[in-house]
């Protein structure tokens, strides 16, 4: 049963995959990028780590994406069709991709993965103590930093977003 | 560990995956369809994280941590960026990326 499902999520992530990066109207293929999203989310919770699927689907499907929605509307027309690349180009593209498709694969189907059957669960209690233990193999500074990070990005977003100098610019131009 | 799934198909879909977001990353001729694709390589690397913890070392949680820590810096990565093609836009016009070719105001 769960097989079934892998394959249905997979067939469902690689064909909205594709069809995000060849749309031509960029609402669309940001929506097709939430399939993606959603369909990493759905294999998270196949492989029974349910705290980092919630992390998928709020952080990316509920962050992310709304954010790209936003510039979206803000930055374009949303029946403007955009500008691709010539079609010598993308064959060439694709044809490179194809190739590299199939060294990766040659590479990962050649190693012998020493692979330990399981069926253990993990609770979200554990990745929160691993992530604050700061004891041997503990966390407890990059989770800082992370935390360092995402406070300097916040702010440097607010800053690089409002950019006042360029309302004086306008007015002079206009 | 899905039933049934061995790791090889698992790391099928996921070079599947970073190489549509390559041809993507290459073809595409605006700003914000290229943050798209990065988004579908780094999605790629997280699952890669992710599924050798739970294959090959279901004991140790390293994988789930550094994936965490991904998604972050991808959130991080993705507002930034956002701002920038806003601010840039409000410059130029455009978010094209021939059309982008100042660093400063």
């Amino acid at each position: 049963m769960e097989r079934y499902i892998f394959y249905i999520v997979a067939v469902i992530m690689i064909v909205f995959a594709i069809a995000a990066v060849n749309s031509r109207k960029m609402m669309r293929s940001v929506i097709y990028l939430l399939f993606v999203l959603m369909g990493v989310a759905g294999i998270f919770f196949l492989i029974d780590y349910n705290f980092l699927a919630a992390i998928q689907l709020t952080v990316y499907a509920g962050g992310i994406i709304v954010l790209m929605i936003f510039s979206v509307l803000l930055v374009h027309h949303i029946e403007l069709e955009m500008a691709i690349a010539k079609t010598s180009k993308r064959i060439l593209t694709a044809i490179a991709s194809l190739i590299g498709i199939g060294v990766f694969l040659s590479t990962i189907y050649s190693y012998n993965f020493n692979v330990v059957e399981n069926t253990k669960t993990t609770t979200t209690a554990e990745i929160g103590e691993k992530l604050l233990n700061y004891g041997e193999g503990g966390f407890v500074l990059p989770f800082e930093v992370i935390s360092v990070l995402l406070l300097a990005v916040m702010i440097g977003a607010i800053v690089i977003a409002k950019g006042n100098k360029l309302t004086d610019k306008n007015e002079e131009t206009s | 560990m899905i039933a049934g799934i061995s790791i090889y198909e698992i790391l099928t879909l996921t070079t599947v995956l970073f190489f549509i977001g390559i041809y993507g990353f290459i073809t595409r001729k605006n700003l914000i369809s290229i943050l798209i694709s990065v988004e579908l390589i780094m999605n790629a690397s997280v699952i890669n994280f992710v599924i050798i913890n739970k294959y090959l070392y279901p004991d140790i949680l390293q994988g789930v941590i550094f994936s965490i820590f991904i998604i972050a810096v991808a959130a991080a990565e993705a507002a930034l960026a956002i701002s920038i093609i806003i601010n840039l836009y409000r410059q130029i016009s455009s978010v094209e990326v021939k059309d982008t070719e100042i660093m400063k105001y």
